[in-house]
């Protein structure tokens, strides 16, 4: 806030004082390690990975190495697994997430108002997140198997089930695998926006005898809003690359569960095509920039309007 | 708040210690294996018999300090030990001195000139009486890229004490319709890896079928079809396994020791295996040739098996090439007979006794593996293979009528480095 009224001070007056300028100064000094860390960790792979996009590289194929330009971009972009990758990878995220934001707000209105041993109810509930995942999705593959599982022989599941052996049943294990292991992370950030919403205003509107929902839709949830948006914005980024509970629930994004990630490991590990390969890894990342603008757009609107300057 | 707070930082110190957990159990990933001047590293599949073990020993025992072998076991599923050596190999790894691949590997590396080629007296160690099959899984190009030391096929399994005897010409269509009138299960492997590229390559050469010709290249025509239609009555049929769609050997092999199929289609492993069960259960079980496609022509068994490659990144080559002799000698193919269930390369070594005593059907198993058809050989197998799982996946859900055009489309596109 006050590096925002600074600047926004010396923007007004048009000539910055000595103090200004070598504040300003510092901050490039103090921020610049941090900068080139990150241009060495994430801007180098990045273009050097848009660099091997835009050639046809096979390691298998050194000899035909050469320059396409976009010619895989095109390749990928006419293909139709790509799209029914996309298609499959935003069906799971859509679904998963829904469900997360809705579990995660109950979880996380348990964890605020609990009363007596708050410390290890919110440890148990971090339990699944804190679980490696591959470990949480051998389990749930292991659950499923259609000859040893243990789910058939479950109450209200047909002993015949074997959810692992066509499409839908398997995405709805790798939902519901994605939903349990990264519900709590869900809930953890919400709990943070839960705590900003001041006890006063819920008291004053007990006062004027609002109903405990009432209280909720028209307290509690437009306060959060931003909290909401962030871990929707984490979430959404998270799920759209879902890679190791498909990898594992249904090795090789089998049956129709192929996501983008899947797609981008197939070409690049397995068929070491790293042009072709690279131009997948790209797209996703473009997609993710996509993802995460629409949030920016979204939650930048809304905290300006709460904060009443739209 | 004081309280949450505190649990919270718990939580996140828990968190933290997870994590620099799994960054020291990353370490260790680095140096499998021996170093130094006399260090040779052998990279294949975690044989569970011992057999590959025991070899090791022995040739280190000979070698009496000339060289050392250092056995780094990879996974026994055939994707994933590919993706391990390929990552490797594509970095110029010099860790790799003998490479166990798998018999599908051969045009991929040595295009790729990861592999050295055997030439003079070694070319003459890695092809002198070895079966017609193996020794086609090594060549490319007029040259000999590894020395053939485990072969393997597939048999049909089936428990004589339920079915009685099955003949050696049976054909698919007779054995899922007598499976499925019992009802009993044939166990195969249909799940979407390099097992159904197996079955599928062998369902179209059996009917006389190639996918990829000796020239190179691809030739999709109505034995795909044909193909499609066999595994698409099998996966609809009463016939067909539990979870069938995702099953690969060791279902298989435990769906057959479970008793929920009487017939079931895999390697030769499956016999030491049985004993565990029951020496009764083991006496129960019968075999017969892969069955056939059409009923007016032999069966072309699958092919698998283990070929010894050099790295071309070794740094010591020459005790490389020697080790490797020492390891695929006809003693140790036996020892892998016996203890592995891995089928000889050497056609002297079935005539031994203990292959003949580790194997009553020792006989079958050389003519099958003689007579099998080998998955194409070309550069861009992986390719092809991804494209035919995808294809032909899964069993319950195929059109048969459209595959040869789909098949056809993908296997094009995907040799010439493209997705589909």
């Amino acid at each position: 806030m006050e590096a925002a009224t600074a600047t926004q001070g010396t923007r007004r007056t048009g000539k910055k004082s000595d103090r200004a300028r070598s504040e300003r100064k510092l901050a490039w000094m103090l921020c610049a390690p941090a900068v080139i860390a990150m241009l060495i960790v994430t801007g180098y792979p990045i273009g050097y990975a848009f660099y091997l996009s835009l050639q046809k590289f096979d390691l298998r194929f050194p000899d035909d190495k050469e320059f396409v330009g976009f010619q895989n971009y095109a390749d990928v972009l006419t293909s139709s697994t790509w799209w029914s990758d996309v298609a499959v990878t935003a069906i799971i995220t859509v679904i998963s997430v829904s469900i997360e934001l809705v579990l995660g707000m109950a979880i996380a209105l348990v964890m605020h108002r609990a009363i007596f041993g708050r410390g290890p109810v919110r440890a148990a509930i971090l339990v699944p997140y804190g679980i490696v995942t591959v470990v949480a999705a051998f389990a749930w593959r292991y659950a499923f198997d259609p000859a040893s599982g243990f789910m058939q022989g479950l109450p209200l599941i047909s002993d015949t089930a074997a959810p692992l052996t066509n499409q839908t049943g398997s995405l709805i294990v790798i939902i519901l695998a994605e939903v349990w292991k990264t519900t709590p992370f869900m809930a953890l950030l919400l709990l943070a926006g839960l705590a900003l919403v001041p006890d006063e205003l819920h008291e004053a509107a007990k006062v004027d005898g609002a109903k405990a929902w009432q209280r909720f839709t028209r307290i509690t949830l437009p306060l959060m809003r931003p909290a909401i948006l962030v871990a929707l914005l984490f979430r959404t980024l998270d799920a759209f690359r879902i890679f190791d509970n498909v990898f594992i629930i249904q090795p090789g994004g089998a049956l129709g569960t192929e996501t983008v990630s899947i797609l981008g490991y197939n070409v690049l590990i397995n068929r070491v095509n790293l042009g072709l390969g690279s131009a997948i890894s790209i797209l996703i990342f473009l997609c993710v920039i996509l993802i995460a603008m629409f949030f920016v757009k979204v939650l930048g609107t809304s905290t300006a309007q709460q904060r009443g300057e739209v | 708040m004081r309280r949450g707070s505190r649990g919270i930082r718990t939580g996140l110190t828990a968190a933290a210690v997870a994590g620099l957990a799994v960054l020291a159990g990353c370490g260790v990933g680095g140096g499998e294996g021996g170093s130094g001047r006399t260090a040779i590293n052998f990279y294949a599949f975690n044989e569970p018999g011992g057999s590959y073990d025991k070899a090791v020993e022995n040739c280190n025992k000979e070698a009496n300090g000339r060289y050392r072998i250092s056995y780094v076991k990879l996974p026994t599923d055939a994707n994933q030990q590919r993706e391990l050596v390929v990552r490797r190999l594509a970095a110029e790894d010099d860790d790799i001195d003998i490479i166990g691949m798998d018999v599908i590997w051969t045009a991929e590396f040595a295009a790729a000139e990861w592999i050295l080629p055997w030439e003079g007296e070694d070319e003459q160690a890695a092809t002198e009486g070895k079966l017609a099959g193996p020794r086609k899984t090594v060549e490319f190009e007029d040259k000999v890229w590894g020395l053939p030391f485990t072969s393997n096929t597939q048999l049909l399994w089936y428990r004589k004490n339920e079915v009685g005897n099955v003949p050696d010409n049976i054909t698919w269509d007779k054995l899922i319709d007598d499976a499925a009138q019992k009802p009993t299960g044939i166990e195969v492997q249909a799940a979407q890896y390099e097992g159904l590229t197996v079955l599928v390559n062998s369902l179209i050469a059996s009917a006389g079928g190639q996918i990829v010709t000796e020239a190179g290249d691809v030739k999709v025509d109505a034995t795909a079809t044909r193909a499609a239609e066999i595994l698409s009555k099998l996966g609809t049929s009463k016939a067909a396994p539990p979870g069938m769609a995702t099953n690969k050997e060791d279902e298989a092999r435990i769906g057959f020791e479970e008793e929920r199929s009487f017939y079931e289609i895999n390697y030769p492993f499956i016999y030491p295996s049985a004993e565990a069960v029951g020496k009764e259960f083991q006496d129960s079980i019968g075999w017969a040739r892969y069955p056939r496609t059409e009923a007016d022509q032999p069966s072309k068994p699958p092919l698998g098996g283990i070929n010894l490659g050099i790295s071309k990144y070794s740094e010591t080559p020459d005790l490389a090439f020697e080790a490797a002799k020492c390891m695929a000698s006809e003693e140790h193919q036996a020892i892998a007979a016996e203890l592995g269930g891995l089928p000889p390369t050497t056609e002297a070594v079935y005539e031994t006794k203990k292959v003949q005593d580790a194997y009553p059907f020792a006989d079958l198993l050389r003519e099958s593996i003689d007579e099998a058809a080998p998955r194409p050989v070309t550069p861009a197998y992986s390719d092809i293979s991804l494209a035919i799982q995808k294809t032909f996946h899964p069993p319950d859900g195929l059109s048969p009528g459209s595959i040869e055009s789909k098949l056809k489309d993908r296997i094009e596109r995907a040799g010439e480095g493209k997705i589909y």
